[in-house]
């Protein structure tokens, strides 16, 4: 494979700016040139004009969807973290449980969602718990590979020095699996809000609590498109955000030693 | 029987007299992997107090093997080692008393230079005042006193053996036990390390046994070589090497120097003919 050459710092910022630029512009044009009703496809302008117009509600909506994302994110590193340390202390644990995991991971969360929500009382929690499900798999399956990804050379080392399982852990699996770790950070951070927004979608729920998948919903009953559009917008910004703080997080802490997070100029 | 000949002190060739006291004995030890492949077939070795013990032989003569059961890495399918009369693996404290440098630098690529070195002390849980001066002592021994703050990235080859060999020396070890360290280095780079190597163990008191497939190599640093050959991996000479120290491209280019390297290749070669035949 031909080597890539590093990008500028201030290209990696411009280069996909410059290309939301070009697709709304293209989207305006579109729009315009086929004088399309804003019932069927809002111009930019008319889902911009939504945002401010609608702010009050739709901010109200994202603190909700946003809350419950972080929530399930939160909650699904926790467990996965624990269940991955599990795995990581015998083979055993991960051979009768892993296939449960899985089984997690391949049922559709609309299938489950209606139980969790009917066993659940409180609706937020119950919302919690389906994004968390959704958001799981990944940090359990990055995190238990990088706890065995250990370099065999440090871990002879280590058993040379009487290290004990704890020192092991913490000094040598937990540094190991870091990298993995963040990038199933990555997926389970988009996964997270995407709970979020389905498990809304299969409970329904309105009044005081509603989150931006309700205003979809009710938006598309009642035809307000520039407000479908405008929520949709506020999910698509959140999602890249979640990514971004993930990113920096990793960067934080990988930069001076993990190949995936070197400075270009520093290669 | 060759390998016995390790045992016998008339081939003993420690640099002073009165250091005949063995660190570690190896006595028939064998080892048979789980596939059936037989690495070394039965060897008895002697390292004494201020030796540089050198096993030399080609690949797969199961010189690794032997340092790995040496250092207690690998437990022997037949006989014993010993530590200081105590059977392997030790207890803890003597952990501290032998170092291993191995074929890579195994350095932590997330620690810094100064935590890379000091881990053996850590994971000993001394006091961190205490190591910091240890780490520092050892750092300034291999010259890499301004390095302490580098990732191991960061380094060359050659400095990251370096941290690598600091690290093993941190706990004052009385034994370091290194295996082709300067394999992956340029022939000038593994040349500085020799001498280098040389002039630690000759500073600190050290017993040194080290492992190499380079003839020149084996017969300039060491004071004893043991010759092992392949399939089945054995040994099939001990053979001192009595050359004053210290030891420097006037060594390398003398007569004595070249009828030993090309004795020892003689040996290796006639060794594995007979294996074959």
């Amino acid at each position: 494979m031909a080597e890539r050459a590093p990008l500028p710092r201030g290209l990696r910022i411009a280069a996909p700016l410059l290309v939301a630029v070009l697709m709304v512009a293209g989207w305006h044009w579109f729009v315009k040139a086929y004088a399309l009703p804003p019932w069927l496809v809002p111009s930019p302008r008319a889902v911009l004009a939504t945002l401010v117009a609608d702010r009050a509600l739709l901010a109200a909506s994202l603190w909700v969807t946003l809350s419950i994302a972080l929530a399930a994110f939160a909650l699904a590193v926790v467990a996965g973290v624990a269940i991955a340390l599990a795995f990581a202390q015998s083979r055993w644990i991960e051979a009768s449980f892993l296939p449960y995991a899985i089984l997690l991971q391949v049922t559709p969360i609309v299938a489950i969602a209606p139980l969790i929500i009917i066993w659940v009382r409180d609706t937020r929690v119950a919302l919690v718990l389906c994004a968390a499900v959704v958001a799981l798999f990944p940090v359990i399956s990055n995190t238990t590979i990088g706890l065995r990804s250990v370099d065999p050379g440090l871990a002879d080392l280590f058993r040379l020095m009487h290290a004990s399982r704890w020192q092991r852990l913490t000094r040598l699996q937990a540094p190991s699996a870091l990298p993995y770790f963040f990038a199933g950070l990555r997926v389970a951070s988009g996964l997270a809000l995407i709970g979020a927004v389905v498990a809304e979608f299969v409970a329904g729920t309105g009044g005081q609590g509603a989150g931006l998948a309700y205003q979809i919903l009710m938006a598309g009953i009642q035809l307000n498109v520039p407000r479908l559009f405008a929520a949709l917008v506020l999910i698509a910004a959140t999602g890249v955000a979640l990514f971004l703080v993930v990113d920096l997080c990793a960067k934080a802490l990988l930069a001076r030693w993990h190949e995936s997070e070197l400075d270009p100029a520093r290669r | 029987m060759a390998a016995e000949g390790a045992l016998a002190p008339q081939r003993e060739a420690g640099r002073e007299p009165g250091e005949r006291n063995a660190i570690v004995v190896a006595r028939g030890v064998t080892r048979t992997y789980a596939s059936g492949t037989r690495a070394l077939d039965p060897v008895s070795l002697t390292i004494r107090e201020g030796e540089f013990l050198t096993l030399l032989g080609p690949s797969g003569c199961g010189k690794t093997t032997l340092l790995n059961l040496v250092a207690g890495l690998d437990a022997p399918t037949e006989g014993t080692i010993e530590w200081w009369g105590a059977p392997v693996p030790p207890a803890t404290g003597d952990a501290h008393r032998i170092g291993c440098v191995f074929q890579s630098p195994t350095l932590m690529p997330w620690a810094r230079v100064r935590a890379n070195v000091r881990l053996p002390l850590d994971l000993a849980g001394a006091p961190r005042a205490q190591s910091d001066a240890a780490v520092d002592a050892a750092l300034a021994r291999v010259g890499l006193d301004g390095f302490a703050g580098a990732f191991p990235r960061e380094l060359s080859g050659g400095m990251r053996m370096r941290a690598s060999i600091a690290r093993a020396l941190v706990t004052g070890p009385s034994l370091v036990l290194l295996d082709e360290p300067f394999g992956a280095l340029d022939e000038f780079s593994r040349h500085r390390m020799d001498d280098e190597l040389a002039a630690w163990w000759r500073d600190a008191s050290l017993t040194i046994a080290f492992v190499t497939h380079s003839i020149a190599e084996a017969v300039y640093l060491s004071t004893r070589i043991v010759v092992m050959a392949a399939r089945p991996g054995r040994v099939i000479a001990d053979v001192p090497v009595d050359a004053p120290w210290p030891r420097g491209n006037a060594f390398r280019a003398s007569p004595a120097f070249a009828a030993q390297c090309v004795a020892l290749s003689e040996l290796v070669a006639r060794a594995s003919e007979g294996g074959h035949g």
